[in-house]
């Protein structure tokens, strides 16, 4: 039975119509193409507009048109608004096709003859596939109204009280013993010198107090299984050596462990901390966490002080790690960033020059509950210094390095310039390559400065050393740059210098990406489903990301990404189900002969075998599209939908005018 | 007086990359010749070796074969098992006598519209240097196997 196929040739305005003669190729359709189906062929002005679809919908009520194909403007643009048109008439949208001749033609060739050859055959091609067409329902799946939140820095605080305060549950699973964050290192948050902790903590206290959130720290995600709306999610429970439900919180552990090691992970090796300790006062949950590698009981048999002195009786040092599976319908990675390692660079001098600092360490500095109780000194832990060097875009802006920009070391190269004037008066240069101060109250922040005095130096610092050379700079750090302002080389004796390290992905971002089944871009941050539109989605639909995992940003826009992750995820569990794309493979069991090449091709893992019928089977929910197994599969036992082997074929036909009727002489 | 020969190459090109590149390259404006007609697959993985014998004996004079780059695929690293069928492709050809020349393997990521208008330039320029393939049988297209139904094996 031959279809009936509407054709639809649109102008664009000038955009197809000025390069391409679409009357003529509506009226070669007509002609040439009516032996394979096509009973109407329109030529119109613009067919994404409402008045454009209604003639689609008009032809299919009045000519019982049963396939649709359009000639316009990409698929990725309209393929939707025309599926939608046909299926308010009444014609499953799967049975409507959208070719390219504009981004595929008009724009990009210039002789018009050529190109509307061309436009015939792509159209041509088009009206083959779609008679292969098959009517489609989307797949629909339900959703576990539960969320999984993994990271619990401020995105995904954000994302995790959003989602609880809307009524559904959250488990918030966080790898270090406490919630916060980088956030809760700093001191204060550019540009409005909030302390950061105090900005933060009571979002952390909700948290730990929400009905609705089951926080698990000290914790972390080793298993994924399932697909949206239906995760299975294994976590490993590290042991704490303390038992949750007796622990008061009391402290007295602490206080009377006697051995103490340097806090490497909080206080950025800046400060020490003991071997049972809770990371910051304000920790949440308060459980403190027993460092096991460095406890004298664990190394050597004795102490065990912390036991002794727990009133409670919660210190278990037989405690196990512990695997939790969980069911939920969506997950959200808000796991953060880690700082560039300035050792990379040595010219810097950090770690060789004892007064040189990374920004994480200065941060501690300036933090009043840091080693120092914000008080700025150097190294020696008494001297304060008079003269005061930040370095901007250190491993950012860098071929050798990170080429990206890291977006707020300026403005936190600016907070530092600030907090240096304020509390020791002390001269302060920034070296800086650009000044990028994009947000609300930056650039005011940044004006602010200058009229603070802070002496702006434009230029890229070759080195930090302590070779004195010129009369003045014995006893100092000597910062040797280029001020290309002014064209001079210069040499700026000071007392401090601070590197303005740039963000990185966290070390293992690519095994955890791994683990959910998403992926990185090649500077390690993961991927969203579309740059500009679609930042906090992923490839993998119910996986969200947000924050600075996603890439560079500062507080308030990793708090907006939770909040629209959040947003997001409570759409589909209102919805109750979701309707996935059927693109999709099925292995026809009486031609499987059960060899098995597919199983291994796909990398979702949609592929079972049953080995009581030795045949393999596809899982539709698991199954993403991508037709490596349909191509694979030595007895044709696979075909996928929407891009079977018959459609692709015919349409290489059709492209090729092989379908023409030969014209009458 | 012949006319210069304009060859016919069918490009195939994968949903998430290729395809917005050429897309890209349309937004852009940027200018190339029109002797490439493209498919588009979801996944460079979808593309069964059989679709470009096809393509070249139903009239194509070449074949273009685009994906993301190795580690970018959509579909985690399907264009991979799409490279180690052109290797095999490409040996199969070449035995059957058709240039190598013919079929190309081109990696574009959305963002290489140019770079991708470039190479289809290029390819176009060395098909039209190769000649015409003149595979194509004449009247019907070159037939597939049939598929047979499937046959109940006796242990």
């Amino acid at each position: 039975m031959t279809e009936k196929i509407g054709v639809y040739v649109c102008h664009c305005g000038s955009n197809i119509a000025g390069i391409v003669d679409v009357e003529g190729v509506a009226k070669w359709a007509a002609e040439r193409l009516a032996h394979r189906g096509v009973v109407i062929a329109r030529d119109y002005k613009f067919m994404c507009s409402s008045l454009g679809q209604e003639l689609i919908e008009k032809d299919i009520k009045e000519l019982g048109l049963t396939r649709v194909v359009v000639a316009a403007c990409s698929p990725h643009l309209h393929e939707q608004t025309f599926r939608t048109a046909c299926a308010r008439a009444g014609l499953n949208p799967y049975l409507c096709e959208l070719v390219s001749i504009r981004e595929q033609v008009s724009w990009v060739h210039t002789d018009k003859s050529a190109a509307t050859a061309k436009a015939k055959a792509v159209l041509s091609g088009g009206v083959e596939r779609v008679i292969r067409h098959a009517p489609l329902e989307p797949l629909r799946v339900p959703i576990h109204p539960a969320t999984l939140v993994v990271g619990g820095g401020i995105a995904g605080i954000q994302a995790a009280l959003e989602i609880a305060d809307s009524g559904t549950p959250v488990y918030l699973v966080e790898r270090e013993p406490s919630i916060g964050g980088h956030m809760a290192q700093f001191d204060k948050t550019f540009p409005t010198l909030d302390c950061s902790a105090c900005i933060l903590t009571p979002k952390m206290v909700s948290v730990g107090t929400h009905p609705n959130i089951t926080l698990m720290t000290y914790a972390e995600v080793t298993n994924v299984d399932g697909f949206v709306g239906n995760f299975e999610v294994t976590i490993r429970q590290k042991p704490r050596y303390v038992k949750v439900d007796l622990c008061t919180g009391c402290g007295v552990c602490e206080e009377k462990c006697p051995k103490k090691v340097i806090d490497d992970v909080f206080e950025a090796g800046m400060g020490q901390r003991k071997i049972i300790y809770r990371p910051f006062a304000q920790a949440v949950p308060k459980y403190p966490v027993l460092d096991r590698e460095n406890c004298t009981y664990f190394l050597k048999g004795t102490c065990k002080a912390c036991e002794k002195f727990c009133p409670t009786e919660a210190i278990d040092f037989e405690q196990k790690a512990e695997d939790i599976t969980i069911q939920v319908g969506n997950i959200i990675l808000a796991t953060g960033f880690d700082l560039f390692n300035v050792r990379r660079i040595p010219q810097y001098g950090f770690g060789r020059l004892p007064n040189v600092f990374s920004s994480l360490e200065f941060e501690r500095l300036c933090n009043a509950a840091g080693p120092t109780n914000g008080t700025i000194v150097l190294r020696d832990g008494k001297t304060t210094p008079k003269t005061v060097g930040i370095i901007h875009c250190v491993g950012s802006r860098d071929d050798n390095f990170n080429a990206y920009c890291s977006s707020i070391c300026c403005m936190q190269s600016l907070k530092f310039a600030h907090l240096v004037r304020e509390r020791t008066g002390a001269e302060v240069y920034n070296f800086y390559i650009d000044m990028r101060a994009p947000g609300k109250g930056y650039e005011e922040f940044y004006h602010r400065l200058l009229e603070e005095g802070v002496h702006f130096v434009r230029g890229k610092v070759a080195e930090v050393s302590d070779f004195a050379r010129l009369p003045g700079e014995e006893g100092h750090l000597i910062v040797q740059v280029e001020d290309t302002l002014i064209g001079k080389q210069r040499r700026i004796p000071l007392d401090m210098v601070i590197l303005s390290a740039g963000l990185e992905p966290r070390h293992d971002a690519k095994q955890v990406a791994k683990v959910f089944g998403i992926s990185c871009s090649a500077d390690g941050w993961y991927i969203e489903k579309h740059p500009k539109l679609d930042p906090v989605a992923t490839m993998t639909e119910g996986i969200y990301i947000a924050g600075v995992v996603q890439g560079p940003k500062d507080i308030p826009a990793s708090v907006a990404q939770g909040a629209a992750a959040a947003a997001r995820v409570m759409g589909r569990i209102q919805q109750k189900e979701i309707a996935l794309e059927p693109v999709r493979a099925s292995i026809d069991e009486t031609r499987c002969s059960g060899c098995r090449i597919c199983n291994a091709l796909c990398p979702f893992n949609a592929i079972l075998y049953h080995a009581d019928k030795a045949v393999s089977e596809v899982n539709p929910a698991l199954c993403q599209g991508c037709g490596t197994c349909v191509a694979a599969c030595p007895a044709g036992a696979i075909s996928g939908t929407v891009f079977s082997d018959e459609q692709v074929l015919s349409q290489l036909d059709g492209l090729l005018l092989r379908n023409l009727q030969p014209v009458e002489a | 007086m012949t006319e210069p020969f304009e060859p016919v190459i069918i490009g195939f090109t994968c949903n998430w990359c290729s395809y917005r590149a050429a897309d890209l390259a349309g937004t852009a404006r940027v200018k190339y010749p029109p002797n490439v007609r493209l498919i588009r697959l979801m996944c460079s993985g979808r593309l069964d070796p059989t679709f470009v014998l096809k393509a070249l004996a139903s009239g194509a004079d070449g074949v273009m074969i685009t994906g993301c780059h190795p580690g970018e695929c959509h579909y985690l690293e399907q264009n991979y098992k799409a490279m180690r069928r052109y290797q095999l492709l490409k040996r199969m050809l070449s035995q059957m006598g058709v240039e190598p020349g013919r079929v190309k393997l081109v990696w574009a990521s959305a963002a290489e519209g140019v770079r991708l208008a470039s190479e289809i330039t290029k390819m176009v320029e060395e098909i039209r240097a190769l000649g015409p393939l003149g595979w194509a049988t004449a009247g019907a297209a070159a037939a597939l196997p049939h598929k047979s139904a499937a046959l109940e094996v006796p242990a």
